[in-house]
């Protein structure tokens, strides 16, 4: 009974243990798997070797970063990353909201469902699937484009030669990939809105144009302010699955299409290069974590409901 | 309600708008249809002509290819269904469970339980130490173990199960459930799981989605090719030019279809995902929507 009186850390514990060991299980998982490596981000500032391990690798300052930036390749990755999301989440934003107000607009409910099913199949795919799509459509012996090509006479195109091919072409796969899922959300925010708002425009004489600028899309505001932000909280974090599987270790087109995961990725799994890896894998978490901070400090301001803390 | 006149604007945005819906929905499906399509056409056809917008010469040599050797499809089959079912249910077990006590008013440090959790996707220490330490320190490569645990637990769906929780269930049902004597399990097992089965099955298909599709674990920590699930088998496929043959038939032969057996590998690999979609649509869309709105 004293315990249950004095409210200490370890009261709470004893008098809820139950419940706190349904947490354990949860618990312990992210110990291990998220904090255990938050940890371990010391190894940016170590010259690992595997015998030693994270802990006792012997410390060298920032000589990794000073490799890494060096290198080159930091300002690279860093400029990829940020021009690839930057065009990502713009067309990404746009296209979700155009076609998630055209679906709304449209009465056949079963037009409205089998467009949406059809949409949001590619979801549901990984990014393994959609490297044979482009296989199919693009492969220079026998894909479908090229195919195409040579059926009208005229020269096939090797689709991985050409930088500027995918900076257009990565794009247009992303939103193949998430319009369905982001028509979702958005559809959701307008389905949210009153309909009276709608009714009482129709009665002062405004068109189906005026209703979508001056009402759907103010009252979208909110919830396209918070997604963008969301989305620029993740800005440095590249798509990997997207970048390895499309272009994977293509070296024509590395200086076009290398990001920073996929640098960090072929730095400890191709070259064993712990420094290299562990360096830009430290700069991508602090510059994000900085990112996120201010992202959410800017949500706070604009509508403090939807802060994400 | 207003009487809607079908006036011009409202006839012209009409007609805009299933004339964008179709294009986006044609641009979605259409490579589905032609990867499908094309991985029925004969290898003899794809080597003189290439792939091809119509069906031309069909035939089913790349499946028959594939069920004639099926015992490494069989096994890759048997590997990414038993860590999908089998991760999925440990998954939304134990992130209920999780959620529950974070719901819970009885736990002080309940918010501090959930912020714990939350930190996870604001920060983390990057991929090589969390390479080292999966593979190095825990020893858990090429086991599948691996598989089961990369995987598992994702920090936003614990705390949308928890929003969700919390809005659906009043304290007051568990104080009752206090007093007739139920302790914390067995409310949680009796009152709270049945009462949350709209949120657990959304949960549970994105859950068990990010299994199916997960191609990533195997490559960082999967050497040992008998325990490699389908993703990553045809990942294989894809990457290299005679990993699809190799697969099949360890003897390669002149006649087979190369080409097109990659495509089948694809249809094969993902069709189950494909075709069990429209069944469980709406559980998507509900869980997109309940986990954009925060509680």
């Amino acid at each position: 009974m004293k315990s249950r009186i004095n409210g200490g850390f370890f009261s709470e514990i004893y008098k809820n243990k139950v419940l706190y060991l349904m947490f354990l299980p949860v618990a312990l998982y992210f110990i291990i798997f998220a904090y255990v490596p938050m940890g371990g981000i010391i190894l940016a500032f170590k010259e690992f070797n595997i015998r030693d391990g994270i802990l006792f690798s012997p410390w060298n300052g920032i000589e990794n970063f000073r490799f890494f930036f060096a290198s080159g390749k930091a300002w690279q990755v860093t400029k990829n990353t940020l021009e690839y999301n930057v065009v990502f989440l713009a067309c990404y934003t746009f296209f979700s909201i155009l076609t998630a107000i055209m679906i709304s607009e449209i009465s056949n409910k079963w037009f409205k469902k089998i467009a949406q099913s059809f949409m949001f199949l590619p979801y549901f795919i990984s990014w393994v699937v959609v490297a044979a799509f482009i296989y199919n459509f693009f492969n220079y012996d026998y894909g479908l484009v090229n195919t195409l090509i040579k059926n009208v006479g005229g020269q096939p195109i090797d689709i991985y030669a050409e930088p500027a091919n995918w900076v257009i072409l990565l794009p247009v796969l992303y939103v193949w990939k998430w319009v369905g899922f982001g028509s979702v959300l958005y559809l959701a925010a307008i389905m949210g809105i009153d309909q009276e708002c709608y009714e009482a425009a129709t009665i002062d004489g405004a068109n189906m144009f005026q209703k979508i600028t001056k009402i759907t899309l103010p009252l979208l505001r909110p919830t396209i302010i918070v997604l963008v932000l969301m989305g620029v909280g993740r800005i440095l974090r590249g798509e990997f699955d997207m970048f390895y599987n499309i272009i994977g270790n293509n070296g024509i087109l590395m200086d076009a299409t290398d990001i920073i995961d996929t640098l960090v990725f072929r730095s400890l799994m191709g070259t064993q290069d712990f420094g290299m890896a562990s360096a830009a894998g430290f700069y991508q978490s602090v510059l994000c974590f900085v990112i996120i901070l201010i992202v959410n400090g800017v949500v706070r301001k604009v509508d403090n409901e939807n802060a994400l803390f | 309600m207003v009487i809607l006149k079908k006036t011009a604007d409202y006839i012209a945005l009409n007609i805009i708008s299933y004339i964008v819906v179709s294009l986006f929905a044609i641009f979605t499906v259409a490579p589905f249809l032609i990867l499908i399509m094309n991985s029925f056409t004969s290898e003899h056809y794809i080597l003189n002509h290439g792939f091809s917008l119509l069906p031309k010469e069909l035939s089913v040599d790349a499946y028959s290819m594939i069920f004639a050797y099926p015992e490494k499809m069989l096994r890759a089959y048997g590997v990414t269904i038993f860590i999908t079912l089998v991760g999925t249910v440990i998954s939304l077990f134990l992130s209920s469970m999780a959620a529950y006590v974070m719901f819970r008013k009885e736990i002080k440090y309940r918010n501090t339980l959930a912020f714990f959790i939350f930190f996870t996707t604001l920060f983390n220490g990057g991929l090589a130490p969390y390479y080292i330490i999966v593979s190095n320190t825990l020893h858990l490569q090429d086991n599948l173990l691996v598989l089961l645990l990369v995987p598992m637990f994702s920090a936003m769906n614990i705390l949308i199960l928890r929003n969700f929780i919390k809005g659906s269930i009043p304290d007051s049902l568990i104080e009752s459930a206090k007093i007739d004597g139920a302790g914390d399990f067995r409310i949680f097992i009796q009152m709270v799981l049945p009462l949350s089965k709209a949120a657990l099955a959304s949960i549970g298909l994105f859950t068990a989605l990010g299994y199916w599709n997960d191609w990533w674990t195997p490559m960082m920590f999967m050497q040992n090719d008998k325990l490699f699930p389908l993703q990553y088998v045809l990942y294989q496929i894809l990457s290299s030019a005679n990993m699809a043959s190799s697969m099949v038939n360890y003897v390669s032969r002149l006649d087979m279809p190369k080409e097109t057996l990659k495509l089948a590998m694809t249809v094969v690999s993902a069709g189950p995902i494909v075709f069990l979609y429209p069944f469980v649509q709406k559980y998507f869309v509900k869980g997109v929507t309940i986990g954009a709105v925060k509680g």
